[in-house]
């Protein structure tokens, strides 16, 4: 079909037994210096991260400084709208009564954060997906399911789909498929 | 090959001499102004017991939630908690003869002429007063020997049935902890002022207690390291767990005094705004603004990031400030009830700092070289061991 004449190569993926031996697998794909590839399970895997070698994400300050920017822009809006907008005594307290402040302070520092984690781990995974590649694999669905896949991306510098694919088998991966973009 | 069995050398003559040098400087204190010798005793007495208060809770908490993550450092908690077994002894020369130096509501001609202290005559009065105490550190004697004790059984026998025995009577531990903490707190420092009141004065000393012993566990698990016990077992990760829970707590702590102070600055009501009045006026306003940074502020951007978290040396720094910013604390709760005019730092306050704080880590370092640095048989151990953050 004149789609597949056009398709260009994703990568290659492999199914493992178990979470164990998908973190085994894991560990040495890492110190074969692969750096554009994944590994896809039902739920989070302990010591994944490390086994990945993947580095502490950035989310955490851009989450700060959102935060940061909430706090100081909810008390602005306090202050400005109780002294500079609309100066009106309430319970004998002065305009700028800044202690009372404190909550919304605080609120807007969380209600930011919250949106900045939200929106900014959408960000770092590229989310919203609509198709991935992967999905064009029927035993793939699985993922979501019982069974544990790594899958290697042809975008990586190493990667050669021959040696690859052998190198996967030789961790022992199953199921091996090449996938097309 | 693990060092676990401690010993103290040198450490326990030093700190009998610090405690010498802090009962003379206490003599002369008391010589020259009594009244304010109970204050500045009462001060240290607090703040060295709500670390093993906080221990209390810890231990407690760490068996009701079958924690896995912190057995390594549940015998450094367990040794700072037995303090309670002799602490009660220290308050005795309060009960003795302080009472009436710290508490105007036990003199009965000022409670005559005042019909709010009438009122509250039923609470405040000196049998039912003197009883509480008595009842309140039994109390915690009790449960600080029985946590210990069991768990250092489990060290030679490894039975399980310890552990599972721990679990169910914590239950009725923290419920007995909650109440007469809350209550000592009312009793103790909450009444130096008697007709000023706030129901969360208890949860206010509970949060001092939890930093107190986040920091307290920290510096001495640190410590111990440095002289070269436990170095396999107690791992970057603990000192991460640990390091969120003092961050938490100091934020908790933070919390419960914004929540303390909004309430009763928004209410504006003459019964409960005396108590920030007094501390709002001269160097107590100084002292007061100075703790928002100080107790705070400072420590919160200091390690609110993972990786300060994680270095040990700058965990060890926040847990070495807090310690003290808590002192500060149950200082800026207790002194202005009798130097109301502004901060007045005696040599009463360093003499009993010093007296009781020797006690404090001279029984500790005694008590540690008892038995293990780590519960060896605890059956959670090995996960305790192996324990990452994920």
């Amino acid at each position: 079909m004149a789609e597949q004449k056009n398709s260009k190569l994703f990568g290659v993926l492999a199914e493992f037994a178990n979470p164990g031996d998908l973190l085994k697998a894991a560990e040495k794909v890492r110190d074969k210096g692969y750096k554009k590839w994944d590994t896809h399970s039902p739920f989070p895997v302990h010591g994944m991260d490390r086994a990945m070698g993947l580095k502490d994400s950035k989310l955490g300050i851009f989450v700060f400084i959102c935060s940061m920017t909430g706090m100081l822009s909810a008390f602005y809006l306090q202050y400005w709208s109780s002294k500079i907008a609309y100066p009106l005594v309430i319970a004998g307290k002065p305009f700028n009564d800044y202690p009372s402040f404190g909550i919304w302070t605080f609120e807007g520092a969380i209600l930011f954060a919250a949106f900045s984690a939200l929106l900014g781990m959408f960000a770092l995974n590229k989310l919203p997906l609509l198709y991935h590649a992967l999905f064009s694999s029927k035993n793939f669905l699985r993922f979501s399911n019982d069974a544990f896949f790594i899958s290697i991306e042809a975008k990586d510098p190493q990667f050669n789909a021959k040696e690859t694919r052998r190198f996967l088998e030789e961790i022992g991966g199953k199921n091996i498929e090449v996938i097309e973009e | 090959m693990e060092q676990t069995k401690f010993s103290a050398g040198k450490g326990k003559a030093i700190f009998l001499i610090v405690t010498a040098l802090g009962a003379a400087a206490s003599a002369v204190a008391l010589m020259m102004d009594a009244r304010q010798f109970a204050f500045s005793y009462l001060t240290a007495f607090c703040f060295f017991l709500s670390i093993s208060l906080g221990g209390l809770a810890f231990v407690l908490l760490q068996h009701l939630t079958r924690a896995g993550w912190s057995v390594v450092v549940r015998r450094i908690a367990e040794n700072i908690t037995a303090n309670l077994m002799w602490m009660g002894v220290l308050i005795i020369p309060l009960l003795a003869v302080g009472i009436h130096t710290l508490f105007h509501w036990s003199h009965a001609e000022a409670v005559a002429h005042d019909p709010i202290m009438q009122a509250k005559a039923s609470y405040f009065n000196l049998i039912f007063f003197i009883s509480r105490t008595v009842v309140f550190f039994a109390i915690w004697a009790i449960l600080a020997w029985w946590l210990l004790k069991k768990s250092v059984v489990q060290d030679t026998s490894g039975d399980k049935a310890i552990t599972l025995s721990l679990q169910k009577w914590s239950t009725l531990g923290i419920i007995l902890y909650a109440a007469s903490e809350t209550f000592f707190s009312f009793d103790w420092i909450m009444s130096l002022n008697p007709h000023w009141f706030s129901t969360i004065f208890g949860v206010y000393y509970f949060s001092c207690s939890a930093v107190a012993i986040y920091s307290m566990i920290i510096m001495v698990a640190y410590l111990l390291q440095k002289k070269g016990y436990v170095k396999d077992a107690i791992t970057v990760e603990h000192y991460h767990d640990l390091g969120k829970l003092l961050f938490g707590f100091n934020a908790f702590w933070a919390y419960i005094a914004y929540c303390q102070f909004l309430l009763i600055w928004y209410g504006n009501l003459g019964e409960e705004t005396p108590f920030f009045h007094l501390r709002a006026e001269g160097s107590w306003k100084t002292l007061s603004v100075a703790m928002i940074f100080i107790h705070f502020v400072i420590p919160f951007f200091y390690f609110i990031s993972r990786i300060v978290k994680r270095n040990l040396l700058a965990l060890f720094v926040v847990a070495v400030w807090l310690f003290f910013a808590n002192y500060l604390d149950i200082y800026w709760l207790i002194m202005p009830n009798i130097n109301t005019k502004g901060m007045h730092i005696t040599l009463g306050d360093v003499g009993s700092f010093l007296f009781i704080g020797g006690l404090f880590f001279y029984f500790l370092l005694k008590r540690m070289e008892k038995s293990s640095l780590i519960p060896q048989k605890d059956p959670r151990l090995p996960e305790s061991l192996k324990f990452t953050n994920a």
